[in-house]
Protein backbone atom coordinates (compact mmCIF):
# COMPACT_ATOMS: atom_id res chain seq x y z
CA UNK A 1 0.00 0.00 0.00
CA UNK A 2 1.63 3.37 -0.51
CA UNK A 3 2.25 5.15 2.41
CA UNK A 4 3.72 8.64 1.06
CA UNK A 5 2.16 11.57 1.54
CA UNK A 6 0.51 12.86 -1.56
CA UNK A 7 1.61 16.59 -3.34
CA UNK A 8 -1.73 17.46 -2.13
CA UNK A 9 -1.17 18.24 1.45
CA UNK A 10 -5.02 18.71 1.89
CA UNK A 11 -5.88 15.29 0.01
CA UNK A 12 -3.56 13.94 2.57
CA UNK A 13 -5.52 16.01 5.78
CA UNK A 14 -9.09 15.33 4.12
CA UNK A 15 -7.87 11.30 4.16
CA UNK A 16 -6.71 11.29 7.56
CA UNK A 17 -10.01 13.40 8.60
CA UNK A 18 -11.68 10.55 7.33
CA UNK A 19 -9.83 7.64 8.95
CA UNK A 20 -10.05 9.18 12.67
CA UNK A 21 -13.52 10.04 12.05
CA UNK A 22 -14.48 6.13 11.57
CA UNK A 23 -12.19 5.42 14.58
CA UNK A 24 -13.95 7.95 16.98
CA UNK A 25 -17.79 6.18 15.76
CA UNK A 26 -16.05 2.45 16.25
CA UNK A 27 -14.45 3.54 19.68
CA UNK A 28 -18.19 5.09 20.89
CA UNK A 29 -19.99 2.12 19.29
CA UNK A 30 -18.01 0.31 21.61
CA UNK A 31 -18.95 2.28 24.36
CA UNK A 32 -22.32 1.30 23.83
CA UNK A 33 -22.10 -2.17 23.22
CA UNK A 34 -20.81 -2.49 26.79
CA UNK A 35 -23.09 0.16 27.90
CA UNK A 36 -26.48 -1.99 26.97
CA UNK A 37 -24.87 -5.19 28.28
CA UNK A 38 -23.81 -3.49 31.37
CA UNK A 39 -27.36 -2.24 31.60
CA UNK A 40 -29.56 -5.36 30.92
CA UNK A 41 -27.50 -7.16 33.75
CA UNK A 42 -28.13 -4.36 36.38
CA UNK A 43 -31.53 -2.94 35.08
CA UNK A 44 -29.84 0.45 35.38
CA UNK A 45 -32.70 2.40 33.88
CA UNK A 46 -30.81 5.93 33.64
CA UNK A 47 -27.88 3.78 31.91
CA UNK A 48 -29.93 2.10 29.35
CA UNK A 49 -31.81 5.78 28.15
CA UNK A 50 -28.56 7.39 27.89
CA UNK A 51 -27.46 4.21 25.10
CA UNK A 52 -30.78 4.61 23.33
CA UNK A 53 -29.99 8.67 23.43
CA UNK A 54 -26.51 8.51 22.04
CA UNK A 55 -27.70 6.58 18.91
CA UNK A 56 -28.27 9.69 17.00
CA UNK A 57 -24.49 10.40 17.87
CA UNK A 58 -23.98 6.87 15.89
CA UNK A 59 -25.98 8.19 13.08
CA UNK A 60 -24.21 11.66 12.86
CA UNK A 61 -21.36 10.14 12.26
CA UNK A 62 -22.27 7.64 9.33
CA UNK A 63 -23.53 10.95 7.77
CA UNK A 64 -20.94 12.93 8.20
CA UNK A 65 -18.59 10.09 6.96
CA UNK A 66 -20.70 9.50 3.87
CA UNK A 67 -20.83 12.93 3.13
CA UNK A 68 -17.32 13.45 3.31
CA UNK A 69 -16.80 10.42 1.22
CA UNK A 70 -18.74 11.83 -1.82
CA UNK A 71 -16.73 15.20 -1.42
CA UNK A 72 -13.59 13.62 -2.09
CA UNK A 73 -14.99 11.65 -5.05
CA UNK A 74 -16.03 14.58 -6.24
CA UNK A 75 -13.26 17.18 -5.67
CA UNK A 76 -9.75 14.35 -6.30
CA UNK A 77 -11.19 11.71 -8.25
CA UNK A 78 -8.85 9.07 -6.36
CA UNK A 79 -7.81 6.10 -7.95
CA UNK A 80 -6.34 2.88 -7.03
CA UNK A 81 -5.39 2.58 -2.83
CA UNK A 82 -6.98 5.69 -2.49
CA UNK A 83 -10.35 4.85 -3.73
CA UNK A 84 -10.37 1.44 -2.82
CA UNK A 85 -9.91 3.65 0.85
CA UNK A 86 -13.05 5.63 -0.40
CA UNK A 87 -15.10 2.86 -1.01
CA UNK A 88 -14.19 0.61 1.89
CA UNK A 89 -14.93 3.71 4.39
CA UNK A 90 -18.21 4.13 2.49
CA UNK A 91 -19.10 0.50 3.01
CA UNK A 92 -17.47 -0.21 6.67
CA UNK A 93 -19.54 2.98 7.70
CA UNK A 94 -22.78 1.37 7.15
CA UNK A 95 -21.71 -1.86 9.46
CA UNK A 96 -20.56 0.24 11.76
CA UNK A 97 -23.97 2.26 12.01
CA UNK A 98 -26.22 -0.95 12.05
CA UNK A 99 -23.71 -2.69 15.09
CA UNK A 100 -25.02 0.89 16.51
CA UNK A 101 -28.64 0.01 16.46
CA UNK A 102 -27.97 -3.43 17.75
CA UNK A 103 -26.93 -2.03 20.93
CA UNK A 104 -29.28 0.40 21.20
CA UNK A 105 -32.14 -2.28 20.57
CA UNK A 106 -30.06 -4.63 22.99
CA UNK A 107 -30.93 -1.25 25.87
CA UNK A 108 -34.60 -0.93 24.20
CA UNK A 109 -35.20 -4.50 25.03
CA UNK A 110 -33.20 -4.41 28.27
CA UNK A 111 -35.36 -1.60 29.68
CA UNK A 112 -38.62 -3.60 28.81
CA UNK A 113 -37.31 -6.89 30.48
CA UNK A 114 -36.52 -3.97 33.57
CA UNK A 115 -39.66 -2.35 33.63
CA UNK A 116 -41.98 -4.65 33.74
CA UNK A 117 -39.76 -6.53 36.53
CA UNK A 118 -39.68 -9.65 34.36
CA UNK A 119 -36.14 -11.17 34.70
CA UNK A 120 -37.04 -14.40 36.33
CA UNK A 121 -34.89 -16.54 34.59
CA UNK A 122 -31.33 -16.99 35.81
CA UNK A 123 -29.44 -14.33 34.63
CA UNK A 124 -27.32 -15.57 31.78
CA UNK A 125 -23.64 -15.80 32.42
CA UNK A 126 -23.56 -16.40 28.36
CA UNK A 127 -24.53 -12.72 26.89
CA UNK A 128 -21.95 -11.25 29.28
CA UNK A 129 -19.21 -13.24 27.78
CA UNK A 130 -20.64 -13.24 24.00
CA UNK A 131 -20.96 -9.38 24.42
CA UNK A 132 -17.14 -9.41 25.01
CA UNK A 133 -16.53 -11.35 22.30
CA UNK A 134 -18.13 -9.48 20.26
CA UNK A 135 -16.69 -6.71 21.41
CA UNK A 136 -13.07 -8.02 21.13
CA UNK A 137 -14.03 -8.65 17.45
CA UNK A 138 -14.77 -5.10 17.03
CA UNK A 139 -12.11 -4.07 18.37
CA UNK A 140 -9.61 -6.14 16.26
CA UNK A 141 -11.60 -5.06 13.24
CA UNK A 142 -10.97 -1.15 14.10
CA UNK A 143 -7.56 -2.35 14.48
CA UNK A 144 -7.03 -3.68 11.62
CA UNK A 145 -8.71 -0.76 9.85
CA UNK A 146 -6.45 1.56 11.48
CA UNK A 147 -3.39 -0.30 10.67
CA UNK A 148 -4.54 -1.09 7.67
CA UNK A 149 -3.58 -4.72 8.47
CA UNK A 150 -4.87 -7.69 6.46
CA UNK A 151 -3.86 -10.24 8.67
CA UNK A 152 -5.15 -9.44 11.27
CA UNK A 153 -8.71 -8.29 9.16
CA UNK A 154 -8.67 -12.26 8.32
CA UNK A 155 -8.36 -13.35 11.70
CA UNK A 156 -11.80 -11.05 12.71
CA UNK A 157 -13.64 -13.06 9.59
CA UNK A 158 -12.69 -16.08 11.02
CA UNK A 159 -13.46 -15.15 15.01
CA UNK A 160 -17.20 -14.69 13.43
CA UNK A 161 -17.98 -18.37 13.26
CA UNK A 162 -17.26 -18.27 17.34
CA UNK A 163 -20.26 -15.99 18.10
CA UNK A 164 -22.84 -18.07 15.42
CA UNK A 165 -21.99 -20.69 17.98
CA UNK A 166 -22.62 -19.00 20.97
CA UNK A 167 -25.74 -17.25 20.03
CA UNK A 168 -26.90 -20.73 18.90
CA UNK A 169 -25.83 -22.01 22.56
CA UNK A 170 -28.19 -19.55 23.95
CA UNK A 171 -30.83 -20.49 21.80
CA UNK A 172 -30.50 -23.55 23.06
CA UNK A 173 -30.17 -22.61 26.70
CA UNK A 174 -33.45 -20.37 26.48
CA UNK A 175 -35.47 -22.84 25.12
CA UNK A 176 -34.49 -25.52 27.82
CA UNK A 177 -35.91 -22.71 30.11
CA UNK A 178 -39.18 -22.21 28.32
CA UNK A 179 -39.93 -25.46 28.29
CA UNK A 180 -39.59 -26.15 31.67
CA UNK A 181 -41.52 -23.00 32.73
CA UNK A 182 -44.01 -21.42 30.31
CA UNK A 183 -43.92 -18.16 32.22
CA UNK A 184 -40.71 -17.55 31.30
CA UNK A 185 -41.46 -17.40 27.65
CA UNK A 186 -41.77 -13.74 26.88
CA UNK A 187 -38.58 -12.85 28.53
CA UNK A 188 -36.94 -15.65 26.98
CA UNK A 189 -38.31 -14.58 23.31
CA UNK A 190 -36.76 -11.03 24.44
CA UNK A 191 -33.39 -12.30 25.22
CA UNK A 192 -33.02 -14.43 22.19
CA UNK A 193 -33.47 -10.81 20.32
CA UNK A 194 -30.60 -9.48 22.49
CA UNK A 195 -28.32 -13.10 21.40
CA UNK A 196 -29.60 -11.95 18.08
CA UNK A 197 -28.02 -8.39 18.41
CA UNK A 198 -25.22 -9.79 19.46
CA UNK A 199 -24.39 -11.87 16.92
CA UNK A 200 -25.39 -9.17 13.95
CA UNK A 201 -22.83 -7.28 15.68
CA UNK A 202 -20.79 -10.65 14.77
CA UNK A 203 -21.56 -10.40 11.06
CA UNK A 204 -21.26 -6.63 10.95
CA UNK A 205 -17.49 -6.82 12.10
CA UNK A 206 -16.60 -9.49 9.97
CA UNK A 207 -18.33 -7.15 7.10
CA UNK A 208 -15.68 -4.39 8.16
CA UNK A 209 -13.03 -7.05 8.30
CA UNK A 210 -13.92 -7.98 4.67
CA UNK A 211 -13.27 -4.25 3.58
CA UNK A 212 -10.33 -4.07 5.40
CA UNK A 213 -8.56 -6.79 3.28
CA UNK A 214 -10.44 -4.96 0.27
CA UNK A 215 -8.72 -0.91 1.03
CA UNK A 216 -5.51 -3.24 1.50
CA UNK A 217 -5.26 -5.95 -1.01
CA UNK A 218 -7.65 -4.85 -3.73
CA UNK A 219 -9.39 -7.87 -3.63
CA UNK A 220 -13.25 -8.47 -3.15
CA UNK A 221 -13.39 -11.22 -0.24
CA UNK A 222 -17.26 -11.28 0.68
CA UNK A 223 -18.66 -14.37 0.16
CA UNK A 224 -15.36 -16.42 -0.61
CA UNK A 225 -14.38 -19.30 2.40
CA UNK A 226 -12.03 -18.26 4.56
CA UNK A 227 -9.14 -20.07 3.19
CA UNK A 228 -9.36 -18.07 0.31
CA UNK A 229 -9.44 -14.98 2.71
CA UNK A 230 -6.38 -16.28 4.16
CA UNK A 231 -5.05 -16.80 0.81
CA UNK A 232 -5.89 -13.52 0.20
CA UNK A 233 -4.94 -11.35 2.94
CA UNK A 234 -1.73 -12.53 3.43
CA UNK A 235 0.02 -11.99 -0.31
CA UNK B 1 -26.76 -20.41 -41.91
CA UNK B 2 -27.56 -21.17 -38.23
CA UNK B 3 -28.12 -17.95 -36.24
CA UNK B 4 -25.91 -17.98 -32.98
CA UNK B 5 -27.99 -18.18 -29.69
CA UNK B 6 -28.48 -14.72 -28.18
CA UNK B 7 -25.77 -14.59 -25.79
CA UNK B 8 -26.51 -15.72 -21.75
CA UNK B 9 -25.99 -13.10 -19.47
CA UNK B 10 -22.91 -13.90 -18.00
CA UNK B 11 -22.58 -14.48 -14.32
CA UNK B 12 -19.75 -12.62 -12.76
CA UNK B 13 -16.95 -12.60 -14.79
CA UNK B 14 -13.94 -14.38 -12.35
CA UNK B 15 -11.68 -14.99 -15.04
CA UNK B 16 -10.01 -12.15 -16.83
CA UNK B 17 -11.61 -11.30 -20.43
CA UNK B 18 -9.57 -12.95 -23.26
CA UNK B 19 -7.25 -11.19 -24.93
CA UNK B 20 -8.02 -9.40 -27.66
CA UNK B 21 -5.91 -9.71 -30.89
CA UNK B 22 -2.35 -7.26 -31.36
CA UNK B 23 -2.40 -4.97 -34.53
CA UNK B 24 1.03 -3.92 -33.49
CA UNK B 25 3.84 -4.66 -30.99
CA UNK B 26 7.26 -3.02 -29.94
CA UNK B 27 9.71 -5.34 -29.82
CA UNK B 28 13.54 -4.08 -27.84
CA UNK B 29 12.39 -0.56 -28.81
CA UNK B 30 14.82 2.10 -28.23
CA UNK B 31 15.15 5.76 -29.66
CA UNK B 32 17.71 8.07 -29.80
CA UNK B 33 18.13 11.92 -29.87
CA UNK B 34 21.73 12.20 -31.19
CA UNK B 35 23.53 10.58 -28.20
CA UNK B 36 20.81 10.80 -25.61
CA UNK B 37 18.66 7.74 -25.32
CA UNK B 38 14.98 9.00 -24.99
CA UNK B 39 13.35 5.10 -25.15
CA UNK B 40 14.69 2.21 -23.38
CA UNK B 41 13.76 -1.24 -24.25
CA UNK B 42 10.00 -0.64 -24.91
CA UNK B 43 8.21 -4.29 -25.20
CA UNK B 44 4.30 -3.15 -25.62
CA UNK B 45 1.17 -4.79 -27.52
CA UNK B 46 -1.52 -2.77 -29.22
CA UNK B 47 -4.30 -4.61 -29.20
CA UNK B 48 -6.80 -4.15 -32.26
CA UNK B 49 -9.54 -1.94 -32.24
CA UNK B 50 -8.83 -0.52 -28.43
CA UNK B 51 -7.81 2.44 -26.90
CA UNK B 52 -4.38 2.27 -25.23
CA UNK B 53 -3.43 5.48 -23.25
CA UNK B 54 -0.36 6.43 -22.91
CA UNK B 55 0.49 8.15 -19.55
CA UNK B 56 3.90 9.42 -17.40
CA UNK B 57 5.41 12.77 -16.47
CA UNK B 58 7.00 15.13 -18.58
CA UNK B 59 9.51 13.98 -20.37
CA UNK B 60 8.87 9.94 -19.73
CA UNK B 61 9.26 9.60 -23.94
CA UNK B 62 5.53 8.96 -24.10
CA UNK B 63 5.02 11.53 -26.96
CA UNK B 64 8.74 9.98 -28.47
CA UNK B 65 7.42 6.54 -28.44
CA UNK B 66 4.48 7.49 -30.44
CA UNK B 67 5.96 9.53 -33.08
CA UNK B 68 7.60 6.18 -33.71
CA UNK B 69 4.64 4.54 -35.32
CA UNK B 70 4.43 6.94 -37.84
CA UNK B 71 8.33 7.59 -38.36
CA UNK B 72 7.89 11.28 -37.22
CA UNK B 73 11.23 11.27 -36.21
CA UNK B 74 12.62 10.30 -39.90
CA UNK B 75 11.81 14.54 -40.47
CA UNK B 76 15.18 15.29 -38.34
CA UNK B 77 18.59 14.34 -38.13
CA UNK B 78 20.60 12.75 -35.63
CA UNK B 79 17.75 10.66 -34.09
CA UNK B 80 18.33 6.78 -33.85
CA UNK B 81 15.77 3.26 -34.22
CA UNK B 82 16.74 0.66 -32.50
CA UNK B 83 14.06 -2.64 -31.85
CA UNK B 84 10.94 -3.34 -34.16
CA UNK B 85 7.70 -2.12 -34.28
CA UNK B 86 5.69 -5.18 -36.20
CA UNK B 87 2.40 -3.87 -37.84
CA UNK B 88 -0.24 -7.00 -38.04
CA UNK B 89 -1.94 -8.73 -39.86
CA UNK B 90 1.15 -8.18 -42.26
CA UNK B 91 4.14 -8.46 -40.19
CA UNK B 92 5.51 -4.99 -41.20
CA UNK B 93 8.15 -4.01 -39.74
CA UNK B 94 7.55 0.11 -39.48
CA UNK B 95 10.96 1.01 -38.33
CA UNK B 96 12.49 -1.01 -41.06
CA UNK B 97 14.22 1.64 -43.16
CA UNK B 98 13.61 -0.06 -46.56
CA UNK B 99 9.64 0.74 -45.78
CA UNK B 100 8.08 3.92 -46.84
CA UNK B 101 7.65 6.37 -44.66
CA UNK B 102 4.58 7.83 -46.22
CA UNK B 103 2.83 4.63 -46.68
CA UNK B 104 3.01 4.18 -42.73
CA UNK B 105 1.60 7.84 -42.80
CA UNK B 106 -0.94 6.07 -44.84
CA UNK B 107 -1.87 3.76 -42.22
CA UNK B 108 -1.18 5.06 -39.01
CA UNK B 109 -2.32 8.31 -38.97
CA UNK B 110 -1.68 11.45 -36.09
CA UNK B 111 -3.83 14.00 -34.21
CA UNK B 112 -1.97 16.66 -32.66
CA UNK B 113 -2.35 18.35 -29.52
CA UNK B 114 -2.85 22.08 -31.28
CA UNK B 115 -5.33 21.96 -34.29
CA UNK B 116 -3.36 22.57 -37.63
CA UNK B 117 -5.87 22.56 -40.08
CA UNK B 118 -3.78 23.28 -43.87
CA UNK B 119 -4.88 27.25 -44.98
CA UNK B 120 -7.30 25.01 -47.43
CA UNK B 121 -11.28 25.08 -47.55
CA UNK B 122 -13.03 22.33 -44.75
CA UNK B 123 -12.90 20.29 -48.31
CA UNK B 124 -9.47 20.21 -49.70
CA UNK B 125 -7.99 19.43 -46.17
CA UNK B 126 -9.72 16.12 -46.22
CA UNK B 127 -9.43 15.56 -49.66
CA UNK B 128 -5.37 16.63 -49.43
CA UNK B 129 -4.21 13.06 -48.53
CA UNK B 130 -6.15 11.24 -51.27
CA UNK B 131 -5.05 13.36 -53.69
CA UNK B 132 -1.46 13.01 -52.74
CA UNK B 133 -2.03 9.46 -53.48
CA UNK B 134 -3.09 10.46 -56.82
CA UNK B 135 -6.96 10.39 -56.73
CA UNK B 136 -8.45 12.64 -59.04
CA UNK B 137 -12.14 11.29 -59.81
CA UNK B 138 -14.39 14.56 -57.77
CA UNK B 139 -16.92 11.81 -57.22
CA UNK B 140 -15.05 9.53 -55.00
CA UNK B 141 -13.07 12.54 -53.55
CA UNK B 142 -16.54 13.41 -52.85
CA UNK B 143 -18.01 10.48 -51.05
CA UNK B 144 -14.32 9.80 -48.96
CA UNK B 145 -14.81 13.36 -47.90
CA UNK B 146 -18.10 13.33 -46.84
CA UNK B 147 -17.50 9.48 -45.20
CA UNK B 148 -14.38 10.90 -43.43
CA UNK B 149 -16.48 13.99 -41.87
CA UNK B 150 -19.16 11.98 -40.86
CA UNK B 151 -16.35 9.58 -38.83
CA UNK B 152 -15.57 12.94 -37.30
CA UNK B 153 -18.71 13.89 -36.55
CA UNK B 154 -18.71 17.42 -38.40
CA UNK B 155 -20.55 16.43 -41.45
CA UNK B 156 -23.72 17.60 -40.31
CA UNK B 157 -21.77 21.16 -39.24
CA UNK B 158 -20.01 21.58 -42.34
CA UNK B 159 -22.16 20.06 -45.31
CA UNK B 160 -23.13 23.55 -46.70
CA UNK B 161 -19.82 25.30 -46.36
CA UNK B 162 -17.40 22.88 -47.55
CA UNK B 163 -15.60 25.59 -49.42
CA UNK B 164 -15.67 27.54 -46.32
CA UNK B 165 -11.25 28.34 -45.15
CA UNK B 166 -10.73 25.85 -42.02
CA UNK B 167 -9.60 28.66 -40.48
CA UNK B 168 -13.05 29.77 -39.87
CA UNK B 169 -14.53 26.98 -37.77
CA UNK B 170 -13.73 26.84 -34.23
CA UNK B 171 -11.15 25.05 -32.26
CA UNK B 172 -13.19 22.02 -31.31
CA UNK B 173 -14.46 22.08 -34.97
CA UNK B 174 -10.88 22.15 -36.17
CA UNK B 175 -9.66 19.32 -34.23
CA UNK B 176 -12.31 17.25 -35.75
CA UNK B 177 -11.33 18.65 -39.07
CA UNK B 178 -8.19 17.27 -38.21
CA UNK B 179 -9.49 13.89 -37.12
CA UNK B 180 -11.50 13.77 -40.42
CA UNK B 181 -8.33 14.37 -42.64
CA UNK B 182 -6.78 11.76 -40.81
CA UNK B 183 -9.47 9.32 -41.00
CA UNK B 184 -9.39 10.23 -44.96
CA UNK B 185 -6.95 7.33 -46.38
CA UNK B 186 -8.81 4.49 -44.33
CA UNK B 187 -5.88 4.01 -42.04
CA UNK B 188 -5.60 1.05 -39.70
CA UNK B 189 -4.15 3.07 -36.49
CA UNK B 190 -5.05 6.62 -35.06
CA UNK B 191 -2.60 8.01 -32.69
CA UNK B 192 -3.68 10.66 -30.93
CA UNK B 193 -0.92 13.37 -29.31
CA UNK B 194 -2.87 15.17 -25.67
CA UNK B 195 -5.36 15.76 -29.00
CA UNK B 196 -7.72 17.84 -26.20
CA UNK B 197 -5.26 19.69 -24.26
CA UNK B 198 -5.75 22.85 -26.02
CA UNK B 199 -9.78 22.74 -26.19
CA UNK B 200 -12.78 23.55 -23.44
CA UNK B 201 -13.96 20.93 -21.81
CA UNK B 202 -17.13 20.18 -23.78
CA UNK B 203 -15.07 20.50 -27.22
CA UNK B 204 -13.10 17.82 -24.95
CA UNK B 205 -16.17 15.74 -24.15
CA UNK B 206 -16.92 15.15 -27.59
CA UNK B 207 -13.63 14.46 -28.79
CA UNK B 208 -13.60 11.71 -26.29
CA UNK B 209 -17.02 10.72 -27.28
CA UNK B 210 -16.02 10.62 -30.75
CA UNK B 211 -12.85 8.18 -29.93
CA UNK B 212 -15.56 5.41 -28.23
CA UNK B 213 -17.50 5.53 -31.52
CA UNK B 214 -13.92 5.40 -33.74
CA UNK B 215 -12.66 2.53 -31.72
CA UNK B 216 -15.02 -0.11 -33.34
CA UNK B 217 -12.88 0.41 -36.63
CA UNK B 218 -9.72 1.69 -35.37
CA UNK B 219 -7.21 0.81 -33.23
CA UNK B 220 -6.01 3.62 -31.24
CA UNK B 221 -2.61 4.68 -28.97
CA UNK B 222 -3.18 8.34 -27.41
CA UNK B 223 -1.06 10.14 -25.17
CA UNK B 224 -2.42 12.24 -22.64
CA UNK B 225 -1.02 14.18 -19.23
CA UNK B 226 -4.66 14.29 -18.04
CA UNK B 227 -5.10 10.62 -16.02
CA UNK B 228 -8.74 11.24 -15.63
CA UNK B 229 -9.24 11.06 -19.50
CA UNK B 230 -7.31 8.05 -19.82
CA UNK B 231 -9.12 6.25 -17.05
CA UNK B 232 -12.50 7.61 -19.12
CA UNK B 233 -11.71 6.80 -22.71
CA UNK B 234 -8.97 4.02 -23.02
CA UNK B 235 -9.03 0.19 -22.63
CA UNK B 236 -5.40 -0.51 -21.80
CA UNK B 237 -3.17 2.33 -20.20
CA UNK B 238 0.65 2.33 -20.65
CA UNK B 239 2.35 4.07 -17.59
CA UNK B 240 6.04 5.37 -18.65
CA UNK B 241 8.61 6.58 -16.82
CA UNK B 242 12.19 8.09 -17.98
CA UNK B 243 11.77 5.93 -20.83
CA UNK B 244 10.90 2.97 -20.02
CA UNK B 245 7.45 1.44 -19.82
CA UNK B 246 7.05 0.80 -15.77
CA UNK B 247 3.65 -1.10 -16.67
CA UNK B 248 1.03 -1.98 -19.48
CA UNK B 249 -2.37 -3.58 -18.41
CA UNK B 250 -6.04 -2.77 -18.57
CA UNK B 251 -7.14 0.42 -17.41
CA UNK B 252 -9.65 -1.38 -14.86
CA UNK B 253 -6.34 -2.91 -13.13
CA UNK B 254 -4.23 0.30 -13.45
CA UNK B 255 -6.67 2.84 -11.78
CA UNK B 256 -8.09 0.35 -9.38
CA UNK B 257 -5.02 -1.93 -8.02
CA UNK B 258 -1.86 -1.62 -10.50
CA UNK B 259 0.52 -4.00 -9.61
CA UNK B 260 4.15 -1.38 -9.49
CA UNK B 261 4.09 1.10 -6.52
CA UNK B 262 5.76 3.55 -9.17
CA UNK B 263 2.61 3.72 -10.83
CA UNK B 264 0.37 3.59 -8.14
CA UNK B 265 2.37 6.76 -6.73
CA UNK B 266 2.08 8.52 -10.12
CA UNK B 267 -1.70 7.98 -10.39
CA UNK B 268 -2.56 8.79 -6.96
CA UNK B 269 -0.62 11.78 -7.23
CA UNK B 270 2.25 10.89 -5.17
CA UNK B 271 4.60 11.14 -7.37
CA UNK B 272 6.88 13.70 -6.28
Amino acid sequence: MATAEHLSKQFDVDLETLRSRMLQMGGLIESQILAAIEGFYTGNLKALEQVIENDRRVNAYEVSIDTECSHIIARRQPAASDLRMIMGVSKAVTDLERVGDEAKKIAVVSKQIHESGRLQIPRLADIRSAGSVVVGMLRKALDAFARLDSVAAAEVIRDDAAIDEAFRGIVRQLITFMMEDPRTISTALEIVWIARALERMGDHSKNLAEQVIYIVKGTDVRHTNFEDVERQASR
Amino acid sequence: MVANPAPEIAPVAVASAPVPSKKSESRGLGFYYGSYQALKNINMPIYEKKVTALIGPSGCGKSTYLRCFNRMHDLYPGNRYEGNIMLYPDHTDILNPEVDPIEVRMRISMVFQKPNPFPKSIYENVAYGLRVRGERKRALLDEKVEEALRGAALWEEVKNRLDDLAFNLSGGQQQRLCIARALATDPEMLLFDEPTSALDPIATASIEQLLAELKEKITILIVTHNMQQAARVSDYTAYMYLGELIEFDATDTIFMKPMNKQTEDYITGRFG
